[in-house]
């Protein structure tokens, strides 16, 4: 009895699962995999628009003859590389019309010209006519002809699905692709992004942890940054700091605390003499670092302004009682209280900020130093159009990211040991 | 008295007021006023000279007297440096001073004295420099996407850092950007598609996650703590890794420049967050009304329609919203699936404004705004459901 009954609640369980299950595995998973798969193969962006057989229906009167009408089909194969095989045409003709010297490739049944061109190579070309007569002399209407579309069918090879493989793409990733400054700047950008937003966090949390006026306020505002679409952010950032027009620079020349306007976003380096050192800071890249830091800061805030709120009020009193100041207390009762988050705040901001495309695709593109592992992919796949290579470095990110995961999962484990 | 907090209160609370002062000159710079100084010496020598005639008189007057008297003094020897400011300015200022004195009206002798009263100065300053430059910080840019949204081509021209709006024009004139970006730039059309895309993600996501969750937080299968673990780290993978995947495959399928494409990425990709949130929530449902449920023939359906739903309302609408405001923000995708304007969303609709080099700055910033106000509205006025929601970790970003 109880058997049947585990048995129909395990099949209600995968009959509820499954739509979601499919969804996610046909949108997520495959796409992963698949990654993998173009990945070994030479494939650019034209490679996979499937080739496709193509007619422009043109129609012309004949002089002094009104119930005779010139059809020219100007015949393509779309692709420039690959052939199309079997291609089939068919187009409908009016009633009481007939077509004059038929291509004999062509057969005419029941108002319909059913023709076979056989196969075209990849940028095939062909202007094909037909001469309609009305088989009552009437007049033959040239409109009714044009709304009727032909219709062509043909088989060809997608490149996507053949076996070819090879191992150019990681080739020209590792060795081709300035593999070392991709994966430094990713990092650089990666790590100070967390690390900032991390300490902002907890600076923020620190504040809002005590009472004052406009308190709740304060949290709403803080969190603005995080819920507002980045688009709009990031184009209002790009106006700020703009060399020229930006508000920013502006203000920095109206105080004159700079001379010349900073090219916030467009400058790859930029020279600080510091106690007779020329110290070469990568301009571009902090900027959008900061931008990071202001944009993901509050999610760190909300994780440890959570927890500040759960540490138990008796801990300070009795630090009061000892005579702590305060900032004995913040380090001996608050920062050992948040560690625990901080550690997986770390993590998952690491995780999430090594994958951040939108952000610096929308404030520089990836110029001036800002390339990260992200928006070469975009470059690779959609600015070179190499497809294969897009996808290498996919899959070079995804390895990284496993690693990061890995640990991630086994810090969650050890944590939630210790409770 | 200590010596040493003495010196750091001192400093401490006049480089508080200099920044203050000099939060208030920025905003009155792009009010169009001009300003080239913050005239730090002098500014921080008169904070000096407050504090300590505040130390000195201590209680002997009333703090709202003592305060006034602050205010008239500091705003009287401001108005003498910088001849020929406008009354709002020195308004300002007055107000500055009111709340400034009120603030350090608390530190007397005796509390220098105290035990840790450096630090405790230290820490009170840095808590009201953190608030205002927290503040200032975070809402300088949205303070600015709005007034330029409001500007002109040629009044930025002639005074960059000059914002004000100029409330007398014709309101036809005032709100032009936003006629240009309707008429000229068709965004009706991207905010019914966004609309349409953001609700049509969130009635689907539902549909394919409550049954799902409830699986999950009720019923035994094999390989139920797989599934749970593997939602999670399904939800770390980026978009970008399954950009170049599915253009290939959506172009093959003619399921580019098509909002019914968009659809399938936007439920796929917040469907295991969703189902995340829904499960945690449903287990905290008490399981003997289902039972009761079972023994009155109710199958799963009658039990998720009849009893699942009505008791997490909560729980569901908090989800909604969320999906929404992630396909409303989306981005990439966007950008990946639509070339044809016809099809645009409006983040896509402002990215693509942005390519012409020749889009006045005013239409950028107002399809921003148009583009923010909706999400920032919602969070602001559902903000109780949506808080614990983000800790849980249900925004990716």
């Amino acid at each position: 009895m109880s058997d049947t009954l585990s048995k129909i609640e395990k099949r209600t369980a995968y009959i509820l699962l499954l739509p979601a299950v499919f969804l996610v595995f046909s949108i997520i998973l495959f796409p992963i995999f698949a990654n993998v798969w173009i990945s070994f193969k030479e494939v650019g962006l034209k490679d996979i628009r499937i080739p496709e057989p193509r007619a422009k229906k043109i129609v012309k009167s004949i002089k002094d003859s009104s119930d005779e009408i010139k059809i020219i089909y100007k015949l393509r194969n779309s692709s420039l590389i690959l052939d199309i095989r079997d291609v089939k045409f068919q187009d409908k003709i009016p009633k009481n019309s007939e077509p004059l010297n038929l291509d004999e490739r062509c057969q005419l049944k029941s108002n319909i010209i059913y023709c076979d061109f056989g196969n075209w190579k990849a940028k095939y070309r062909e202007n094909f006519q037909i001469v309609l007569k009305n088989k009552n002399g009437e007049k033959i209407n040239k409109k009714e002809i044009k709304s009727i579309k032909p219709k062509l069918s043909g088989k060809s090879d997608n490149i996507l699905l053949n076996t070819d493989f090879t191992l150019k793409n990681f080739k020209k990733v590792f060795f081709q692709n300035e593999f070392f400054d991709l994966l430094t700047t990713t990092f650089y950008y990666t790590f100070f992004g967390t690390i900032g937003s991390i300490v902002f966090g907890i600076l923020a949390a620190q504040l809002v942890n005590q009472k004052f006026f406009g308190r709740t306020f304060m949290r709403s505002i803080l969190l603005f940054p995080y819920v507002g679409p980045v688009v709009a952010l990031a184009y209002t950032w790009e106006l700020l700091l703009d060399p020229y027009s930006g508000t920013l620079n502006n203000l920095l020349l109206n105080f004159q605390v700079i001379q010349e306007p900073l090219n916030l976003l467009g400058q790859k380096y930029l020279t600080i003499n510091f106690f007779g050192f020329d110290l070469k800071l990568r301009l571009a890249l902090t900027t959008v670092i900061i931008f990071e830091i202001w944009r993901y800061f509050p999610l760190a805030f909300l994780f440890i302004l959570a927890r500040l709120q759960a540490v138990p009020k008796e801990l300070y009193e009795a630090a009061d009682v000892d005579g702590a100041g305060p900032l004995q207390k913040f380090i001996s009762i608050t920062l050992p209280q948040i560690t625990a988050v901080i550690s997986i705040l770390f993590m998952i901001r690491f995780i999430w900020n090594f994958n951040k495309f939108e952000d610096i695709f929308l404030l520089t593109g990836g110029a001036s130093g800002t390339r990260t592992l992200p928006i070469n992919v975009y470059e690779q796949g959609f600015t070179i159009s190499d497809i294969g290579m897009g996808s290498a470095v996919s899959i070079v990110i995804v390895l990284l990211l496993l690693i990061f995961m890995f640990i991630y999962f086994k810090l969650l484990g050890r944590r939630a040991d210790e409770n | 008295m200590k010596i040493k907090s003495l010196i750091l209160y001192c400093l401490i609370s006049s480089i508080f007021l200099f920044f203050l002062v000099s939060i208030w000159k920025v905003l009155s710079t792009l009010q169009g006023i001009e300003l080239k100084n913050f005239n730090f010496a002098i500014i921080l020598t008169l904070g000096i000279g407050i504090s300590l005639i505040n130390l000195i008189i201590g209680d002997k007057f009333h703090k709202i007297i003592k305060s006034l008297i602050f205010a008239i003094l500091f705003t009287f020897v401001d108005g003498y440096i910088l001849q020929m400011m406008p009354v709002w300015y020195n308004v300002g200022i007055f107000g500055i001073l009111i709340f400034y004195s009120l603030k350090i009206d608390k530190y007397n002798q005796k509390n220098l004295e105290l035990d840790y009263s450096s630090q405790k100065v230290v820490f009170e300053f840095l808590t009201l420099f953190g608030i205002v430059l927290f503040s200032f910080v975070i809402l300088f840019p949205f303070y600015m996407m709005l007034v330029t949204s409001f500007k002109t081509q040629a009044a930025l021209l002639i005074n960059p850092l000059d914002f004000s709006i100029n409330f007398a024009q014709d309101i036809k004139e005032l709100f032009k950007s936003y006629f240009v970006i309707f008429d000229t730039y068709k965004f009706g059309r991207y905010i019914l598609i966004s609309s349409f895309v953001s609700v049509g993600t969130v009635i689907i996501t539902l549909i394919f996650a409550i049954p799902a969750a409830y699986a999950v937080a009720r019923l035994n299968f094999f390989g139920k703590n797989f599934l749970s673990t593997s939602i999670l780290i399904i939800y770390m993978f980026p978009a970008i890794v399954l950009v170049i995947p599915l253009y290939t495959v959506f172009s093959q399928l003619g399921l580019r420049n098509n909002v019914g494409g968009l659809l399938i990425v936007y439920t796929a990709t917040t469907l295991p967050v969703a189902i995340y949130m829904l499960q945690g929530y449903f287990k905290s449902i008490p399981k003997e009304l289902e039972e009761a449920a079972i023994m009155d023939k109710l199958n799963w359906f009658g039990i998720i329609i009849k009893i699942i739903l009505p008791l997490s309302i909560p729980a569901i609408s908090s989800v909604a919203l969320y999906v929404f405001m992630i396909a409303w923000n989306e981005f990439l995708f966007s950008l990946m699936f639509l070339d044809n304007p016809n099809t645009f969303t409006l983040s896509r609709a402002i990215q693509y404004l942005s390519g012409d080099a020749e889009t006045p700055r005013q239409y950028l910033m107002a399809g921003s705004v148009v583009v923010t106000i909706p999400v920032l509205f919602i969070f602001v006025y559902f903000e109780k459901y949506l808080v614990s929601g983000l800790t849980a970790g249900s925004v990716k970003g």
